[in-house]
């Protein structure tokens, strides 16, 4: 294996933004009320890729891109679900999405996760709110095809349980659902207190939710390692202050006001830079810093690649300082 | 005088080598490229799908199951790896029907079962993805003869990889046994000159990054003496002495270059990555009949520095090899 090291370590990078599979919508079904779950598939029908519990697809909303958690099977599936939460005053996709009727067309990329399963994990622990349970459907759907251990705590607003149904086919005994929010967050408490060594925890719901049980966690005792939230889903970004790219390669300058993205701003002076998700999340935007100090609010970048503070995914980071020189 | 041009066509195995010098001299560089895309080169074109199968399919399964039956340490697998085992044969089982439709066939069944033909083999087989029982063996050990690759599957876990399982019988003197369960970073740790400048560290962010169903190759390379796929560490005491053989006017037919197709893959529904290692074999004899190549390894081997030459183990054949390829050269 010795010499693939230094070939690699300067490899090109390859953009996944233009991979995009032109599927259309087969069924269309409420799944709670707000709640619509849109079956994808090969116009020419066929398998679709396989993918791994907890990924989610980009899909072309209009204007808008947005992420889908996949909640069906994961192995060669002959087509793809979403479920999509109608937000009336989100930006535009949701609503998109659930004008969509059979027969039509939609631009999806291919499946990504930055959610999956630990392989090595003695068991799982699944906490999911509202219409956070559709990355925790494929991995519950893995852990009982495996085997394996598995427990999940399930929130929702009063008859609005997306799922229930199926969840409770497949977990039986293992899923408790709730619908008052003092008592799913006491019992995420009690169970985070009581798992065995070796647990893994998952968390996928609003804002609130996500940081009410990591903070359990954490006050529990829980290692870093063994926390994992996938947090696409619609978190809002501060508007930041504003601040000035310098393009070091053009010699240029540009003004990024307040709640305009870097991205944004270099797209609106005529630069295109490659990028996806638009949220931080798909590392598509990444682009290199040659001074000044990054905001880093993307979920993409490790610890170490934030600290050494010579990229930033230019979508939703932001500047600690007044200017921010880019090789660009 | 000029040499007289070759008429006769050349051997399969000559066309389809993955003749791996673009240049005089060689060093490491960027030399990985997404993979499945055909290669021309001065003798024919490799490459085109991630497996190759060819003329020695079926004695190089027969070497292999035999390794297997006398050692079976060569293939491991920790507990945890069984989605990813599985991952594995159904992309392999994939891909080799994609190299030869005619050779092999995966048919879906429905209720995750599948049934395999494999006519180089005479195989035929039903199995129910996921379920050990349904195979007559361990997954990994059922697949292995049908695969010319050597396979190491890297588990992804709290920002590293991990050699979580594999099977290899060609290894150039390493062992799967020794490195199982270590992560990226300790399996590296014996090699010289890669440690400064994080290149270990970088090469793996690379490796992290792969998003699912990418598939990049790259090209290695030594040298053997005989015709021997088998150097792994656990073998040392049979292949290592013949290093230090003094090669006489056999050493076109004995004297190898070892080339290693290395193919890097992000499996879809386990997230493990996939690293496929090749080995082709082909005499300086097989070299020669391309004058190209025969320039081009003479001249590589001249100037390869003396660092390189020794990690690579040529010291003691190098300048013979030399003369030898010039030699077939001259008028």
């Amino acid at each position: 294996m010795s010499d693939l090291l230094e070939a690699i370590a300067h490899a090109p990078a390859r953009s996944r933004a233009d991979d995009r599979l032109r599927l259309v919508v087969q069924a269309v079904e409420d799944a709670a009320p707000g709640i619509r779950s849109l079956v994808l598939a090969h116009p020419e029908g066929g398998a679709l890729p396989s993918f791994l519990p907890g990924s989610h697809v980009v899909v072309d909303c209009g204007d808008r891109r947005n992420a889908y958690s996949l909640t069906g099977p994961c192995l060669t599936p002959s087509t793809w679900t979403v479920s999509v939460l109608r937000k009336p005053d989100g930006g535009g996709g949701s609503m998109w999405m659930h004008q969509l009727k059979p027969g039509a067309e939609v631009a999806v990329t291919p499946p990504r996760s930055m959610f999956p399963p630990v392989p090595g994990a003695h068991r799982h622990l699944l906490v999911a709110g509202g219409i956070g349970v559709t990355p925790i459907l494929s991995h519950v759907r893995s852990a009982a095809g495996w085997g394996q251990e598995f427990q999940v705590l399930y929130g929702h607003r009063p008859g609005a349980a997306a799922h229930a149904e199926e969840l409770a086919e497949l977990c039986g005994e293992r899923l408790e659902t709730w619908d008052d929010q003092p008592g799913f967050l006491a019992r995420i408490g009690q169970a985070l207190r009581e798992q065995p060594f070796g647990t893994h925890l998952y968390v996928c719901g609003p804002p609130p939710l996500m940081d009410a049980a990591v903070a359990a966690a954490r006050e529990s005792g829980w290692p870093q390692e063994r926390v994992h939230t996938e947090r696409f889903s619609g978190e809002v970004l501060e508007p930041g202050e504003p601040f000035t790219v310098r393009l070091a390669r053009r010699g240029t300058e540009i003004r990024v006001p307040a709640g305009v993205s870097a991205l944004e701003a270099l797209e609106g002076a005529g630069l295109s830079v490659p990028n996806m998700c638009r949220e931080g999340v798909c590392g598509e935007c990444r682009v290199p810093v040659l001074a000044g100090r990054p905001l880093h609010r993307d979920l993409f970048l490790s610890t170490e690649e934030r600290d050494a503070g010579d990229s930033l995914m230019c979508c939703v980071s932001r500047s600690v300082d007044a200017v921010l020189e880019l090789d660009l | 005088m000029t040499t007289p041009v070759q008429s006769r066509p050349l051997p399969q195995r000559v066309r389809d080598f993955p003749f791996p010098f673009p240049t005089d001299s060689y060093r490491y560089s960027t030399n990985v490229e997404p993979a499945g895309r055909p290669k021309a080169t001065a003798g024919g074109t490799w490459g085109a799908s991630v497996l190759h199968v060819d003329e020695s399919y079926a004695s190089d399964a027969a070497e292999c199951e035999a390794l297997l039956r006398a050692d079976p340490s060569r293939c491991q697998a920790l507990a945890h790896m069984r989605p990813a085992v599985w991952d594995a044969l159904l992309y392999v089982l994939t891909e080799l029907e994609r190299a030869q439709p005619g050779l092999f066939q995966l048919e879906e069944l429905g209720h995750e079962q599948f049934r395999w033909t494999n006519r180089a083999l005479d195989v035929e087989q039903v199995f129910r993805y996921g379920d050990d029982s349904s195979l007559p063996d361990d997954p990994l050990r059922w697949l292995a003869p049908q695969l010319q690759d050597d396979l190491v599957l890297l588990d992804q876990r709290e920002d590293a990889l991990w050699a979580d399982a594999g099977v290899v019988t060609a290894a150039a003197d390493w062992s799967m046994k020794f490195d199982v369960g270590m992560s990226f970073l300790e399996v590296h740790g014996p090699v010289p000159r890669i440690h400064p400048e994080r290149i270990i560290s970088r090469a793996q962010d690379f490796l992290m990054r792969l998003a699912p169903g990418e598939e990049y190759r790259r090209t290695n390379w030594t040298m053997t003496v005989g015709r021997r796929l088998d150097s792994g560490t656990e073998t040392y005491p049979e292949w290592g002495p013949d290093r230090r053989l003094v090669l006489g006017q056999d050493l076109g037919a004995r004297l190898h270059l070892r080339v290693e197709v290395q193919h890097l893959v992000r499996l879809p529904s386990s997230g493990t990555i996939a690293f496929l290692i090749r080995t082709y074999l082909l005499p300086l004899d097989d070299i020669a009949l391309v004058p190209a190549w025969r320039d081009r390894v003479a001249a590589v081997l001249d100037e390869l520095p003396e660092d390189m030459a020794d990690y690579k183990g040529l010291t003691r054949f190098r300048s013979a090899a030399v003369d030898w390829l010039r030699a077939a050269g001259a008028p």
